[in-house]
């Protein structure tokens, strides 16, 4: 079967089973391995992509269900000499160690920015609480999310 | 061609003055102070390769046979006939060209288990599968027919006979001190299993060469330790057999002898494939086979004054070392060297043992054996302190080590001693005593039909850096610094980045030793062709020992330039490159001044210098269900001088709540030898939602045996964490946990006299075997 669906904006198809799972379809054929696999069923949030500006386990979701959608994955954030506001702030306050956690944790936090509730401690850990890290206690990540969020509230109010 | 400056040359230049005064705490955060997180982009955007990111053209997949006993002889593995075999290699026993072992201290555990060998586990590896998609391979794995003769195994390292090592230290007359004490206090404490549960599962490539050797990409804390693995079970030389880390998710001990396995099994079907092998862990069979932290039995007895004195300390600490050796010495030794804890006794005795059973073999996890340990130590202090009638605080003022004290192996701290600093930063800024009152005076007031009671709790510890007694004599790093053809400074070492920030803080130390910023030096890959052996990334030993290093080679390599072209580092580094070609200096390890350590008394100086934690937790116990709620962290933490605030606070952080998570709900179940819950949907971690608000004061009592004046952070927090937390569950309902985790089933059981889950590490007994 062939699936047509857009990657952080750009148009894609593939001719795989309909059951193939996103996560490998993102990795495997179209060599996109930002989005990391940490147990494969759901648990850990390592593979959260945005699918319509949704989170969801890329594990979880087989590409049939893809059809139509769009997708947006860490690729699709800024890049190593560009950071976006969100990875900047990640990378300023010590939200990412190891990092196997980090690009889904970064698609979470998008998702919750992009929401605009409130970007209270409560919020945000609630936002982020199926992405699982191991290394950093959550700290750094929750301050890192608040930052990005006083920053595009500043950013957005900003007249100019 | 790159001239190599001899071990010993020019160490010409004085240590550098210590710029932090002793004692100083540093409140809060100095970002500005700290470099940002060299590898940080790649991570950030995704581009960073862990290893099953890592693409190799035409490469076969691997899977592994394992047995489903944890006790038998091995009689056969079959494949089955009704199977097309000629799609799939299969690797045995009888494939190892070298010793049928994966090295590391001793030679029990096979690569894999020979046809009438004994399987000593219930996830031990009995021959291998490639294949060249994963459909085939998931086929193949399920036509081999595995026969064995089941025999008897135990569960249990009390009932277990067979020893894998014993330890015993001690000072003063320990039968005197009890004579002497007006109070004895006994208690057991026991302690279960503990994932390490890294994000990223544990995975390896291997690419066949064709000189006949192989290279090894993957996920790894020690490429030394996989090196000599290769070299040992395939009869390679030294040039043949290259490791190279891959980025790697997480490691925190789970990382540091397991991957020296899924290495040889990869190597061992790429050379007979001929074709690199992927072999990439799911969740479910890391979380199987892989190492756990060590189930502990802790049994103290304590001799106390009424007034408060400390008298006498007797401890036996039995270890559950599970199927073979692997690292359960060393891990024994570090927890019986900390379980008096950080306080002056003068008559002491303490004993170890880890024993063998017929559960997967236990490892390294952050703490190796003192969060064991030291959560006996505090749990019993802190009984003491209420069996005294007074404060945990006012008794660790009493207590705690001062600079001039003696430890049980007859070790005179002399100095970088912070006990007493951590302490009163630690209960200032949780307002120690302000809170207990509280809570106290909620205690009494409690009605019954309470629904949640609240406490505080305090633990203190301390944790040796780097390599045990003489262990860093005997690993003997060597680490350098190079100025390169190309004119640029890097920095040569085999510690690997999994997220603590090796990466960033070496360049940072060169950096200040060369007169150059950060961003100036580059590392080199963590690739055993290209770094020397600098040792393990274990211990909390890279800061300190390998930082060290790298300074003074640093530093030799500065004199050597400025001697030559008579202007600073910075400005003529480039010039002396053009006129003299590269530089590299190697530094080996040399014993720091006045540290000595008898291994066959077990008597000295145990490590170079100690860290020192302490934690104070606040918990919400729900009266009905039994479940606690973490609510605040806070901990002051001393390692020395602090290179990196930022990523020092991560470690602190990042290891408290895995403190929290093996207080409260990290357990494994075992039947028959078997974890139960081996998958994220049955073992648990904390997650953001669970997580309490974690403080970190950073104190600073540099070591000036390291040039830089650090001491090892990683593994510290892991010690208080726990202990914190059972004081504070105590503090709220006033029942003493002695087995962790503090579930909300041993909860309710204190709270209401029913019958107690049984205690945590044990496999439940061999259920009614089936027929098939």
């Amino acid at each position: 079967m062939s699936y047509r669906f857009s990657v952080n904006g750009d148009p894609v198809e593939v001719e795989v089973s309909g059951m193939r799972r996103l996560l490998d379809v993102l990795r495997e054929d179209l060599a996109l391995t930002g989005t990391k696999e940490g147990c494969g069923e759901g648990e850990c949030g390592a593979c959260s992509v945005l699918l319509d500006g949704a989170v969801v386990d890329a594990c979880l979701v087989p590409i049939c269900q893809v059809d139509g959608t769009s997708v947006r994955t860490v690729e699709g954030l800024g890049t190593e000499q560009q950071l976006n506001d969100l990875q900047a702030a990640f990378l300023e306050t010590g939200g990412a160690q190891c990092g196997i956690c980090t690009p889904g944790m970064l698609m979470a936090a998008e998702a919750f920015l992009a929401a605009g509730g409130p970007a209270t401690d409560d919020s945000i850990r609630d936002a982020i609480a199926g992405n699982l890290c191991r290394c950093t206690g959550y700290t750094k990540i929750v301050e890192a999310i608040a930052v990005a969020a006083e920053r595009r509230r500043a950013a957005g109010s900003d007249p100019d | 061609m790159t001239r190599v400056l001899p071990p010993g040359t020019q160490e010409l230049l004085a240590p550098d003055p210590l710029v932090v005064p002793a004692g100083t705490r540093t409140p809060g955060r100095i970002a500005n102070r700290s470099p940002l997180r060299r590898e940080g982009p790649a991570k950030l955007t995704g581009a960073a390769k862990y290893a099953d990111d890592l693409v190799f053209p035409g490469a076969w997949y691997g899977a592994t046979i394992r047995s489903t006993e944890p006790h038998a002889t091995l009689l056969g593995v079959e494949l089955d006939e009704a199977f097309d075999w000629s799609r799939v290699v299969v690797v045995t026993a009888a494939d190892i060209p070298g010793d049928n072992v994966v090295s590391l201290i001793r030679d029990d555990q096979p690569v894999l288990v020979p046809v009438g060998g004994e399987i000593r586990h219930q996830a031990e590896a009995l021959c291998l599968l490639a294949a060249a998609d994963r459909e085939t391979l998931r086929e193949a794995k399920r036509w081999v027919r595995v026969r064995t003769e089941r025999l008897p195994a135990v569960f249990d390292p009390l009932e277990s006979t067979e020893e894998i090592s014993h330890l015993e230290i001690g000072r003063g007359d320990l039968d005197a001190g009890f004579a002497e004490a007006e109070l004895v206090i006994d208690g057991t404490y026991r302690v279960g299993h503990q994932e390490q549960l890294y994000i990223e599962n544990q995975a390896m490539i291997a690419v066949p060469q064709l000189d006949g050797g192989v290279s090894v990409h993957g996920s790894c804390q020690c490429p030394y330790y996989i090196h000599a693995a290769l070299k040992r079970a395939l009869q390679l030389t030294d040039a043949q057999a290259v490791v190279v880390q891959a980025e790697t998710g997480g490691g925190f001990g789970g990382k540091e002898d397991y991957p020296s396995m899924i290495a040889l099994h990869a190597a061992l079907l790429a050379r007979k494939v001929g074709r690199p092998v992927r072999m990439i862990y799911d969740r479910h069979e890391d979380l199987s086979a892989t190492t756990k932290r060590h189930p502990a039995v802790v049994r103290h007895r304590t001799g106390v004054m009424r007034d408060g004195r400390l008298v006498a300390q007797d401890i036996d600490v039995v270890m559950d070392g599970g199927a073979y050796c692997t690292l359960s010495p060393v891990v024994l030794s570090r927890g019986v060297l900390h379980a008096g804890g950080p306080y002056r006794c003068p008559n002491v005795r303490i004993r170890g043992r880890s024993m063998a059973t017929h559960t997967p073999p236990n490892g390294a996890f952050r703490g190796f054996g003192a969060p064991q340990t030291e959560f006996a130590a505090e749990t019993q202090v802190n009984r003491i302190a209420e069996a005294l009638g007074m404060s945990p605080l006012e008794l660790r003022r009493r207590w705690a080590y001062q600079e001039g004290d003696e430890t049980p192996t007859g070790q005179v701290l002399r100095e970088s001693v912070a006990a007493l600093d951590v302490l009163e930063a630690a209960a200032d800024a949780s307002e120690f005593e302000r809170h207990a009152e509280q809570t106290r005076r909620a205690r009494e007031a409690r009605q019954s039909g309470a629904r949640v009671a609240s406490g505080i709790g305090m633990a203190m510890g301390w944790h040796g850096a780097g390599f045990t007694g003489s262990g860093e004599v005997h690993i003997a790093s060597v680490a350098s610094v190079e100025l390169t053809a190309e004119g640029t400074v890097r920095v040569l070492t085999a510690q690997t980045e999994m997220g603590q920030g090796t990466k960033t803080i070496f360049p940072q130390l060169v950096a200040g030793a060369l007169g150059l910023e950060p961003d100036a030096v580059e590392v080199a890959p963590q690739d055993t062709s290209i770094v020397p052996n600098s040792g393990p990334t274990v211990a909390s030993r890279s800061a300190m020992v390998v930082g060290g290093l790298i300074v003074k080679a640093a530093r030799r390599l500065r004199a050597e330039v400025e001697a030559a072209t008579d202007r600073t580092f910075g400005e003529s580094y480039r010039d002396f490159v053009l006129e003299h070609g590269s530089l590299r200096v190697d530094e080996h390890f040399e014993p720091y001044p006045n540290v000595q350590f008898d291994d066959v008394t077990y008597t000295g100086d145990a490590y170079p210098a100690f860290s020192w934690a302490c934690a104070v937790a606040r918990v919400e116990v729900d009266l009905d269900t039994g479940e606690v709620t973490v609510r605040d962290v806070v901990s002051a933490d001393d390692a020395g001088r602090i290179i990196h605030p930022v990523l020092a606070e991560g470690q602190v952080e990042g290891g408290t709540l895995q403190a929290i998570g093996y207080a409260t709900i990290e357990e494994i179940k075992l039947v028959d030898g078997r974890y139960l819950n081996d998958r994220l949907a049955t073992y648990l971690i904390p997650t953001a939602l669970d997580a309490p608000r974690l403080e970190a004061i950073l104190v600073e009592k540099p070591f000036s045996g390291a040039p830089h004046g650090a001491k090892g952070i990683g593994e510290l927090p892991m010690d208080v964490g726990a202990p914190a937390v059972v004081a504070a569950i105590h503090d709220a309902i006033g029942i003493w946990i002695h087995d962790l985790p503090a579930t909300p089933e041993r909860i309710l059981a204190a709270v209401t006299g029913a019958p107690a889950p049984p205690p945590p590490g044990l496999s439940a007994p061999t259920p009614e075997r089936g027929t098939t």
